[in-house]
């Protein structure tokens, strides 16, 4: 079989039996890279010495007899998280020469399981995207249909995984930037619970919607990866103090009885046929495995949109506030004054959508307009959350579409950010209260991959893994490759 | 709600980014329709809801005032454009 097809799990297996080495798995991974990248562009910067010297200590570790979650399995990590020594852009022309002096929590935490890492991947300009069309280097094109696009803004980890070239990745989810890609690309993704997962060493976007998560080629492996990031970090401060669970472990493929909300709203006239036949079907297999389901509403869920483009935007206003030609990254020369060199190092370091996101921020928490845009939003965030509180006392997981559509064709979207913007509308909630969610595949449409949004109340992600594994046991989704190869053989 | 030149204007200067003449314009058109957009919020009676600013139930997340391990001045100063005697160099703020 081929290396770079592997699953995690597998990989760990035929490691533990010395069957293959980690540095051949890596090479593989490598070899890989070189042969569909110039086409999936999904790295900005690979580290490939570095990636075969820590697969190298991999196997010596192995051969002395320690252990390690992750030991020796090569994975990508996306450009806004940081790894230490490595250039960190965050897609920004801004931090274009910017190497973190220090692992982010998550990254760190994977370092310790043994993983290596390859590279970091593309991403919408500090995640602020829905396509990883506003990088500021290049797009990353999805690897089912490369003039589409791999979603986003965790568009290169996705493309990455789908492609074979890394066996998983973190990316990042502050409105859908995990679980979107994920549906486009055909894999899972997850958005932990806000708080399960450090942000330290995570560029912040907003603050109180971000979260890191695994990006991977089956649930096991989803969980795996979540098993070895997820816990509380002293570095920040919004991280829980609760255990973690043993997320693989506890992962079997019995739902018998366990209650799925169909989210009504989620049906509507924006939605692909395509796509709502892909999740109908899904729901089928889901009823014959004996879950019960039924239909339930979320009222508020047309107002996630507005609510997110205020709150979000608002939050960034001030996180990007720093990023002035210090203390790092680009600065503008010539400048006359300080003012005069902020602005000018502004205007050249950031890209379109980022400034439109700044100065939406800026203007909603601006004296005069604060209570009718920026409260107003925290109060309709209230109501969304409430919507859902409520949902999860009837049904233990709430089941929709990831996407509206299936991967659009880039440049599609590029001109009206709006229209951008309405990828989102199914995954923005989660986000807003906070609670967890993945996509995993569940279907094609027009040979386009289908993803499946299974959303469940805070620290509840056991029960959405274990919905999320039974219905991936019952069909064969995962078994589907993206037909892109080499080009001589 | 349609935003004015002057009101573009302002919000860039309150963000210190520097705009073009006709980045002012794209950009007064774009905001004003986003704006527009988020308006549906006031469809909604909010009188008695409270702002969630965090979904946590955590407040005031405190340590113990004992110093740790932090970046060392060199690692602290590595990415810095302009750096001398330990400093970063900054532009004058004061004639």
């Amino acid at each position: 079989m081929e290396l770079t097809q592997l699953t995690i799990h597998e990989a760990l297996d035929l490691l533990s039996r010395r069957e293959v080495s980690a540095v051949e798995l890596t090479q593989a991974v490598l070899d890989r890279i070189v042969d569909v990248d110039n086409e999936v562009k999904a790295y900005i910067t690979l580290s490939p010495e570095v990636a075969l010297q820590e697969a190298g200590q991999a196997d010596e570790l192995r051969h002395q007899g320690t252990e390690g979650a992750l030991l020796g399995i090569p994975l990508a990590v996306k450009d806004v998280i940081c790894l230490a020594g490595v250039p960190t852009t965050c897609g920004s022309r801004i931090l274009d020469s910017f190497i973190p002096p220090y692992d982010a929590t998550a990254v760190a935490r994977l370092r310790r399981a043994g993983a290596v890492f390859l590279g970091k991947t593309n991403t919408d300009e500090f995640a602020m995207g829905s396509s990883t069309e506003n990088s500021a280097f290049f797009t990353t094109r999805n690897p089912w249909d490369l003039q589409r696009v791999p979603g986003g803004s965790s568009g290169g980890s996705a493309a990455a995984v789908s492609a074979g070239e890394a066996l998983g990745a973190l990316g990042t989810d502050t409105g859908g930037s995990v679980r979107q890609p994920a549906s486009l690309c055909g894999i899972v993704g997850m958005k932990p619970t806000y708080g399960r997962v450090s942000r330290y060493g995570l560029v912040a976007f907003a603050s109180s919607l971000d979260q890191i998560g695994p990006l991977a080629k089956d649930v096991k492996d989803c969980a795996l990866l979540l098993n070895v990031i997820a816990g509380h970090d002293p570095n920040d401060s919004t991280s829980l103090d609760t255990g973690v669970p043993d997320y693989a472990k506890s992962l079997r493929p019995e739902i018998k009885g366990l209650r799925i909300g169909v989210v009504r709203e989620c049906f509507g006239a924006g939605v692909q046929p395509g796509v709502a036949g892909a999740v109908r079907q899904a729901l089928q297999v889901l009823a014959g495995l004996g879950a019960e389901i039924a239909e339930v509403s979320l009222p508020h869920t047309e107002y996630a949109l507005p609510t997110y483009y205020l709150i979000a935007p608002a939050e960034a206003s001030a996180n990007l506030a720093r990023y002035d030609g210090v203390k790092y990254g680009y600065s503008a020369p010539g400048a006359a004054d300080v003012w005069e060199a902020y602005r000018r190092t502004r205007q050249h370091g950031f890209g379109a959508e980022v400034k439109r996101r700044i100065m939406l921020g800026t203007y909603a928490l601006s004296a005069g307009y604060y209570d009718a845009y920026y409260l107003k939003a925290q109060k309709v965030r209230t109501l969304i959350k409430r919507d859902l509180d409520q949902a999860f006392e009837k049904f233990d997981v709430l089941l929709s579409p990831t996407s509206p559509t299936v991967a659009f064709k880039i440049g599609e979207r590029t001109a009206d950010p709006l229209q951008m913007y309405l990828s989102d509308i199914f995954t923005l909630s989660q986000n807003l209260a906070g609670i967890c969610a993945l996509s995993l595949p569940c279907g094609f449409a027009d040979g386009l991959p289908v993803g499946l949004q299974i959303s469940g109340p805070p620290l509840a992600e056991q029960v959405v893994l274990r919905v999320a594994y039974a219905y991936e046991q019952a069909t064969e989704w995962r078994t589907k490759k993206p037909p892109l190869d080499k080009k001589e053989h | 709600m349609a935003l004015t030149r002057e009101e573009v204007e302002h919000v860039a200067d309150l963000a210190k980014l520097g705009l073009t003449e006709e980045e002012v314009e794209m950009y007064r058109e774009q905001l004003s329709a986003i704006l527009e957009y988020a308006a549906i919020l006031q469809r909604l009676d909010t009188e008695a809801i409270p702002p969630t600013a965090t979904v946590l139930p955590l407040r005031n997340v405190m340590r113990a005032d004992e110093p740790a391990a932090s970046l060392s001045q060199e690692e602290a100063l590595s990415n810095a454009p302009s750096a001398a005697e330990g400093y970063f160099r900054v532009k004058a703020i004061l004639e």
